[in-house]
């Protein structure tokens, strides 16, 4: 019976996600332009934390507008994708706003401060099985920092100057 | 001389071994937990060994400033309320560097403990001394203790709940079932569980 839900919700799964992504491209012009922000479930934000692009190295970060830590390191954040995206790095900067926070904060807030990174919002309370997936050992205290490529992966929970970012960067594309 | 060089190199040791006690491990699930003396909103001090009859204490670390902490608050409370009397009450510890987040200083913690009616105590972690020991990184951390003959010992450590955003959406209680079980003479069903929180500020 078990066995019976698990395979009727994982053919569910996967039919919701194939209308999804055939949704996706449609609306990809629009979704620029109203600066619509994607809200993602730990699912659904898994592709981000280990994507097989071979030549490039990502650099994740998770972060909140109401995490003083987090806001004071986002600019080291973005001088580092202005940096190094003529060289194969990528950051993603993984929100965990509230979603009643969304409209009145977090968008408020990007407008402000214009990032160029990529923003996506997590939104999903079962943390107890998501943070182990991110990393066994992170105890769920943001600023936290996933960087990783095809032969790499590190994990930190703590917080960046930019140099000590960039210098954490290094030890990927060399 | 020798003496007085053997004294400081006793010394050294010492404080070598302790600091690296304190730095990013804590204690893990069995370990005896550090009482503690730290001042409670009504001017008092407030320990563990204050709690004769105790049978453990539900030890949450928080804040005024943490949304994640501000979301649990009424939660804390109803926990206060549900076990304090079945001899687990909650002891809050506001382990922030107040310089860095005045928003959660004596005063601030005076108000919102009022402002909310918190019928447990809300202590400050002066000088920030006993949450390395705890191991806790974020606010709200939770840490439940029973009492043994050699000291209040660690049983459970993690989250409330799993669900920050919703009370009425909870599907597991980690604390509330790990204190039952307690209770019970069991065995905790979850011993470690994870929440996003806020980093506890140096």
């Amino acid at each position: 019976m078990k066995y019976a839900v698990l395979i009727i919700s994982l053919v569910l799964f996967c039919f919701k996600s194939e209308i999804k992504e055939t949704k996706t491209s449609q609306a990809f012009v629009t979704e620029l332009s109203s600066e619509d922000l994607k809200v993602l479930n730990f699912n659904e934000l898994e592709s981000y934390l280990s994507k097989k692009d071979a030549n490039k190295t990502y650099v994740v970060n998770f972060w909140a507008t109401w995490c003083a830590p987090c806001v004071k390191e986002l600019p080291y954040f973005e001088q580092l994708n202005a940096n190094y995206s003529g060289k194969n790095v990528e950051v993603i900067l993984v929100s965990l706003d509230f979603p009643k926070q969304i409209e009145t904060k977090l968008k408020p807030f990007l407008k402000t401060k214009g990032l160029k990174s990529e923003v996506l919002v997590l939104n999903d309370v079962d943390s107890n099985t998501w943070i182990p997936k991110v990393n066994k050992d992170w105890s769920g205290a943001i600023p936290a920092t996933l960087i990783y490529n095809k032969n790499k992966k590190a994990f930190y929970e703590r917080s960046f100057d930019y140099k000590e970012l960039e210098t954490e960067l290094q030890q990927f594309i060399k | 001389m020798k003496n007085t060089l053997k004294m400081i190199l006793a010394l050294v040791v010492v404080v070598a071994t302790s600091a690296f006690t304190t730095v990013g491990t804590g204690y893990d699930i069995g370990d005896i937990a550090t009482d503690f003396k730290l001042e409670n909103i009504d001017g008092k001090m407030v320990s563990m060994a204050d709690y004769k009859d105790a049978k453990g204490f539900i030890v949450i670390f928080t804040c005024n400033t943490c949304p994640y902490a501000v979301a649990y608050e009424d939660r804390v409370e109803a926990l206060n309320k549900k076990y304090a009397d079945k001899g687990y009450p909650v002891i809050a510890i506001m382990p922030n560097n107040t310089d860095v987040k005045p928003g959660d200083n004596m005063e601030a913690m005076k108000a919102r403990a009022k402002a909310k009616g918190f019928t447990f105590p809300y202590l400050m972690d002066k000088g920030q001394k006993i949450y390395p020991q705890y191991g806790a990184t974020k606010t709200p951390h939770v840490y439940v203790l029973e009492k043994t003959k050699k000291g209040p010992q660690v049983k459970y450590i993690g989250a409330i709940d799993d669900n920050y955003q919703d009370a009425s959406a909870v599907t597991k209680t980690y604390v509330e079932d790990a204190v039952d079980a307690l209770l019970d003479g069991k065995a905790v069903p979850e011993t470690k569980t994870r929440a996003i929180g806020c980093s506890i500020k140096v």
